[in-house]
């Protein structure tokens, strides 16, 4: 009997041994860079939390993309491009075709890879971070600085600055600083605002702030001094919390000033208690709050206890992610329709966002109305989008404070095209003919 | 008029940044002086002591707990987890590795820094937790004196007069008490200590106790200022210019030590920093330290070292 039933499971197991590889044939590998430790994981979790939901959400509710099952796997890279880059390495030949994508929500790791994901074939999803001139798919083809650039957010924010003030002509002879984390990340809107206080007339000045941002009483007691009109804020993680809290300490009106959309989430203002209230920031187009595809979500994912979220769910930063593993999820779907409903390559996908193309109907039907406008991209154009509107905190909550603002591209086309044609030349990269390619 | 004000403000907003320094500085300068370790794992301390205080005083407020009530509570348990650190340090960490040189005693605490900020982080979560012990608004001096006054924070001051306190206790403790004098004894050398008949694994864990608790006081200030999350741990590399200005032996030193960095940083930043690009302070303090090295290698209230061969 012992012997039978030792036979009957040696089956089994060698019979699961040769599904196994059959069934992992069907599976698109995504890989998932997180920071869940750290001085950045409080910004980090509830994004890689709204990742990892919507992926399990696909497998829940539709059996996969097409019935390609989705396998991920999460790497913590800490915020550090060392690594950032080490997982990377690890994980971009896992799967049956490789990494379909990769999504390093950090501008460093993303300049890092930059230089490699050519040699690999994998696209790099930055949705709203990254090199902000990779809009140009002539010359970025693995880049997609998805739905807007700091470029945008930096035009943006000017463009709000001027409503508020009554108009452009007002902001002749103000003064606008920009408070910066001290990294890739922080400097890259610095040519855009440089660029508009040029057009526009305004002083403008660029005050640093060493990572990780705890130490911030020089700078704020310069802001005292200085008295700029208004202050953008470029942080992530503490240095946010800590910069609020810093401006109240020198009596600086919260409400005078603007945080990117990484400068705009939960674990930016409940640090710095009241002292947030009236601190304003710009939204990659989605704000805080449930919508269609959170009572999705609810139903099969949190409610079975495979969710990842926990007091995060429908934050800013939740959302963010569930937008960002949608995007890619629409992506592969899009490449499938060419290549078949199997599991895609990264040269695929790169296919698939390059014609990705989002109405307003598709985006209801993703139970996302509210969250996203329409999105098209194209060999051309890596980003799709150039709008962005700003909340602000209550104290309690975000509430919206303004429609979609458009950003100015007579402005920024050419700065897109003057810093990839350098990027080319340097890098001595002979750009894509976009006209000639499907 | 005004220039001076802007001056005055900043040298005096460096000089109380430089007590809080200090307060991270003075547990280097504890274990150092009583076992001739440098404890990398401080800044690790300082996170573990600080999410074991806001996290069991979130608990208890929640559960009802009237709000000083609650804080007493916490404090008791963070203390009670720091003399938990202390005894594990000493049972599995430091005890094995009696009358080893300082160099395997200090990669010995790089390894218990990953340790403690690992598992600080796993037992206790690792979002941003909002401390609010002390006042942290700001006010305003010599008004009529300077356009706009000479502003300063409320918990700035707070945390001068705790590092006040806690130098005068430490001090009294290392001269004047039989287990301050054993301390000492056992920093000069572990093995003529014990041939004396001085218990060295109760000094190492009562030395570990003390810097615990100075981790913890430590917590409740740059808590209260930066709330509680992982980024407190970089501290340490803020103490360290401190302990290299003021000597590593040293308890006032590490006060002057902390004072001239806070100074020295904020003005640096203010008036140097707009000409080279800003961002300087947090290399300009080791720019100082290794100033005060070329002159004075031991720090300048740190023991002088003679070795006669």
């Amino acid at each position: 009997m012992i012997r039978k039933t030792l036979a009957v499971a040696a089956f089994a197991v060698g019979a699961m041994a040769v599904a196994a590889p059959a069934m992992a044939q069907n599976e698109q590998f995504l890989p998932s860079l997180v920071y869940r430790t750290g001085a950045y994981a409080p910004n980090g979790i509830p994004f890689a939390n709204g990742v990892a939901d919507y992926w399990t959400l696909i497998n829940e509710r539709d059996g996969g993309i097409n019935g390609v099952k989705i396998v991920f796997e999460e790497c913590e890279t800490g915020y550090a491009t060392d690594k950032g880059v080490e997982c990377y390495e690890r994980l971009k030949g896992k799967g049956p075709t490789g990494a379909g994508y990769f999504s390093p929500l950090s501008t460093g790791i993303t300049f890092a890879l930059t230089e490699k994901v050519p040699g690999d074939k994998i696209p790099l999803l930055t949705l709203g971070y990254g090199r902000s001139e990779s809009r140009d798919g002539s010359v970025f083809p693995w880049n997609f600085v998805l739905l807007g650039s700091y470029w945008t957010a930096a035009d943006v924010a000017i463009q709000h600055i001027a409503k508020e003030m009554g108009g452009f002509d007002k902001l002749k002879g103000k003064k606008i600083s920009l408070v910066y984390h001290d990294s890739p990340y922080g400097k890259e809107p610095i040519p855009a605002l440089e660029a508009r206080a040029k057009k526009d007339g305004f002083e403008f000045k660029a005050i640093p702030v060493t990572h990780p941002g705890v130490e911030q009483k020089s700078q704020w007691l310069a802001i005292r001094q200085d008295r700029p009109d208004y202050v953008l804020l470029w942080g992530w993680g503490v240095m946010n919390s800590t910069s609020i809290k810093e401006a109240a300490a020198v009596a600086y009106p919260r409400d005078k000033m603007i945080g990117v959309w990484w400068s705009g989430a939960e674990p930016d203002v409940t640090p710095a208690g009241d002292q947030a209230t009236g601190y304003k920031a710009l939204l990659l187009q989605h704000p805080a709050g449930k919508f269609g595809v959170h009572g999705e979500l609810e139903k099969h994912v949190i409610s079975k206890g495979k969710g990842a979220a926990k007091d995060d769910f429908a934050h800013v930063l939740y959302n963010r992610g569930v937008l960002n593993s949608m995007l890619g999820v629409e992506a592969i779907r899009t490449a499938q329709k060419k290549f078949g409903n199997k599991p895609m390559t990264g040269e695929q996908v790169r296919w698939g966002f390059e014609n990705l193309n989002l109405t307003a109907e598709r985006i209801k039907e993703l139970g996302f109305e509210g969250m996203l406008k329409p999105i098209k991209l194209s060999c051309q154009d890596h980003q799709g989008a150039d709008e962005a509107r700003l909340h602000q905190w209550t104290g309690k909550e975000w509430k919206i404070i303004s429609d979609f603002y458009t950003a100015d591209r007579s402005i920024l086309d050419p700065m897109v095209k003057d810093t990839a044609a350098k990027y080319a030349a340097d890098k001595k990269i002979a750009p894509r003919d976009c006209a000639k390619e499907s | 008029m005004i220039a001076f004000g802007q001056f005055t403000e900043v040298l005096l907003g460096g000089l109380l940044a430089g007590f809080l320094y200090s307060l991270v500085a003075l547990g280097f300068v504890l274990i150092f002086k009583a076992s001739g370790v440098f404890n990398f794992a401080q800044g690790a301390m300082v996170l573990l002591a600080g999410l074991a205080l806001v996290r069991s005083l979130d608990f208890l407020v929640a559960k009802g707990f009237p709000y000083w009530i609650a804080v007493v509570i916490a404090l008791l348990f963070a203390a009670a987890i720091m003399a938990l650190t202390a005894w594990v340090i000493e049972r599995f960490v430091l005890g094995p590795l009696v009358n080893q040189d300082g160099l395997t005693l200090f990669m010995a605490t790089i390894g218990a820094t990953f340790i403690i900020e690992g598992a600080a982080q796993m037992a206790f979560g690792s979002d941003v937790y909002p401390l609010r012990l002390f006042p942290t608004d700001a006010i305003f001096m010599f008004e009529n004196t300077f356009p706009g006054g000479i502003l300063v924070n409320k918990l700035d001051l707070w945390g001068a007069a705790i590092a006040a306190v806690l130098v005068a206790g430490l001090a009294v403790f290392f001269q004047y008490t039989k287990t301050g004098r054993a301390l000492r004894a056992v920093a000069d050398d572990h093995a003529a200590a014990q041939s004396v008949g001085i218990p060295i694994s109760w000094i190492w864990f009562v030395v570990w106790l003390v810097a615990g608790l100075v981790a913890l006081v430590a917590a409740t200030v740059w808590g209260t200022k930066l709330s509680v999350q992982f980024s407190i741990t970089f501290l340490a590399l803020k103490a360290l210019p401190v302990l290299i200005i003021g000597g590593f032996t040293s308890v006032p030193g590490a006060v002057i030590g902390g004072l001239l960095i806070g100074a020295g940083e904020k003005i640096a930043e203010a008036y140097l920093g707009p000409y080279i690009g800003g961002g300087i302070e947090y290399w300009f303090a080791y720019v100082l330290a290794l100033l005060v090295l070329l002159v004075r290698p031991q720090g300048m209230f740190g023991e002088r070292i003679i070795e006669r061969v």
